[in-house]
């Protein structure tokens, strides 16, 4: 499948209807789904519907978005009118949202044309997908080992050529990690970049949306279109959509990349040489390389691990079989609620659920939670300090290449572990992007994370761009 | 930290409206006791002094004028209800004595 920008262009000149491409993402996904077990819902109808539309505009002369016949795989945690949506849980199966989430409704404002809902671990908790409460989705480089996750579907739909870009949302890790186990560009938002209205929350001071792509500058489009101010999030910072797309190729010329060993150390040498290779073509490229150590980042680990699922805990309390989902009758109004929890949400989302109600109760507030959160202030002081010296650092995104199913789920802490460089940015609200760097183990693709202060998506696009020109993708 | 022991898993279970067989209690004390055990590198720390954050980048209220706007449409939301009447919310009952 060709990228999203030579997509849209084809389709804006009249070179291609929107229709043949979509048509071609349909049979792709058709090809390929029973397999893999991407999506969970595909609208076909829809998706046709909506390319006859733009290609009779295009007829007309009007003139088209950004996006203009771009296929877009939308994780199943963002709510689209009428399409079946569910954040894998049995709780919330056949519940057809009443509106579009904001970034669903910017998607189409530029053009661009869902095609259907992506598998993810439940609620988007979990690393690899294995959590979804319909099945876990295939790595299409290495269909025995998972795609990472939560958003392994949206990774998965991209790495398999059903759609050129697909929407993840990114808590601890959940866009960089699938796209750097499925040899993809994922980017984490500064927080408040992209509106959240929409997106079913799992840690409301985490979590982000983001587009997962094959190109940077795939990316940088996807996130100009989706990004900017929207009154109905709360959380939404005040400004307009950045300039991304025209600073791709500004290079890295001059700038001071922070070597950070807690985002090294403790990964894979297949991972290691990757990053360390990507260091000295940073370096070929003009920038001054700072070697830097930052040991609140192995703290983040902890500090995230109870401050996520004490949000969870809160947020997830909204199902309860009263207002939209499943609902397990019995006797009275508590006993159906506790029937229809108890029933509905899978093994992985219950652990969460119990670790945050646990570190919010009382008696454990100060000691958990109110810790975790003096924590997350070190983290972000120590951000701070590590962009005295550097204006951008890097690290590995994943510890390791993808790895074989099964192989975490015996042990929810080994699972948790795989998460430790990339919770760092979620904690401080930063930007992160992973760009796919050279190949490890059984010749799957590495992640190279690269992360910057608040707003410097484009410093990291900048960057991810001298990578991938070096990777052999001009 | 003390442990976590059997009986706070089941108290906190019944916080959270799930219910525990007895296999799930044993399995939750020993993972959830893990999580726990990781976190309390964080006892080491001498935190006094630090501000918690609890939102990366200190949010305060973000308020709208009060002006009516439309909303969801209730038929669309109240078709997606498990159970409803007369376009409201309907549930098994709240007062008097379960039965």
């Amino acid at each position: 499948m060709r990228s999203v920008r030579d997509t849209a262009r084809d389709v804006q000149n009249g070179d291609e209807s929107a229709l043949s491409v979509v048509e071609e993402s349909l049979a792709q996904i058709r090809a390929r789904n029973e397999e893999l077990h991407v999506f969970l819902y595909v609208d076909e109808d829809g998706a046709r519907a909506a390319a006859n539309a733009l290609d009779e505009r295009i007829a007309r002369g009007e003139t088209v978005g950004a996006l203009a016949g771009v296929p877009v795989a939308l994780k199943d945690n963002l709510c689209q009118t009428g399409i079946p949506t569910t954040c894998s849980s049995k709780i919330l199966e056949g519940w057809r949202p009443p509106y579009n989430a904001t970034v669903v409704d910017r998607l189409l404002g530029a053009g661009a044309v869902p095609v259907g809902k992506t598998n993810l671990d439940e609620f988007a908790m979990g690393s690899s997908t294995e959590n979804s409460a319909f099945g876990p989705t295939r790595n299409p480089l290495c269909t025995s080992r998972v795609p990472g996750g939560s958003s392994g579907g949206s990774a998965a739909a991209v790495a398999a050529d059903m759609a050129p870009l697909a929407l993840g949302s990114d808590t601890g890790g959940s866009i960089r990690q699938p796209a750097a186990l499925c040899g993809l560009i994922g980017v984490k938002p500064s927080y408040g970049l992209v509106s959240r209205y929409g997106l079913i929350a799992f840690a409301s001071s985490l979590d982000q949306i983001g587009p997962l792509t094959k190109t940077v500058t795939d990316a940088a489009m996807a996130l100009e279109a989706i990004a900017g101010h929207d009154p109905l999030d709360s959380t939404s910072l005040p400004e307009p959509s950045p300039s991304l797309v025209a600073h791709v190729d500004d290079g890295v010329a001059g700038r001071r990349v922070g070597v950070v060993r807690e985002l090294i150390d403790g990964a894979d040498e297949d991972v290691v040489a990757s990053v360390e290779r990507a260091v000295e073509v940073l370096r070929d490229a003009g920038a001054t390389i700072v070697e830097l150590s930052v040991p609140e980042f192995r703290l983040g680990l902890s500090a995230y691990y109870l401050i996520a699922p004490a949000e969870a805990s809160s947020n997830l309390a909204r199902f309860d079989g009263v207002r939209y989902g499943l609902r397990v009758d019995a006797g009275d109004v508590t006993a159906m609620m506790e029937a229809t929890r108890t029933a509905g949400f899978g093994e992985e989302v219950k652990r969460r659920i119990m670790l945050g109600t646990y570190a919010l109760s009382a008696g454990y507030y100060d000691a958990y939670y109110g810790q975790a959160l003096k924590v997350r202030t070190l983290t972000i002081d120590a951000f701070r300090r590590a962009y005295q010296e550097a204006d951008l650092l890097i690290g590995a995104t994943t510890p390791s290449v993808a790895f074989e199913f099964g192989s975490k789920t015996a042990d929810p802490m080994a699972m948790y572990l795989s998460d430790v460089f990339t919770i760092p940015s979620n904690l401080s609200g930063e930007p992160a992007i992973s760009v796919p760097f050279g190949t490890g183990e059984a010749g799957l693709p590495v992640g190279v994370q690269l992360l910057g202060p608040g707003r410097s998506e484009a410093r990291l696009f900048a960057g991810a761009r001298v990578l991938e020109i070096a990777d052999g993708r001009p | 930290m003390a442990g976590l022991r059997r009986e706070d898993v089941a108290h906190v279970a019944k916080l959270a409206r799930l219910t525990m067989s007895e296999s799930e209690l044993d399995k939750f004390t020993v993972q959830l006791g893990q999580v726990l055990d990781h976190a309390s590198d964080m006892n080491a720390l001498d935190l006094d002094g630090v501000v918690a954050t609890a939102h990366p980048f200190g949010l305060i209220n973000v308020v709208r004028a009060d002006d009516v706007r439309p909303c969801l449409d209730h038929d669309a939301v109240m078709s997606m209800a498990p159970d409803a009447q007369d376009g409201r919310f309907a549930v098994p009952r709240i007062l008097g004595e379960a039965p």
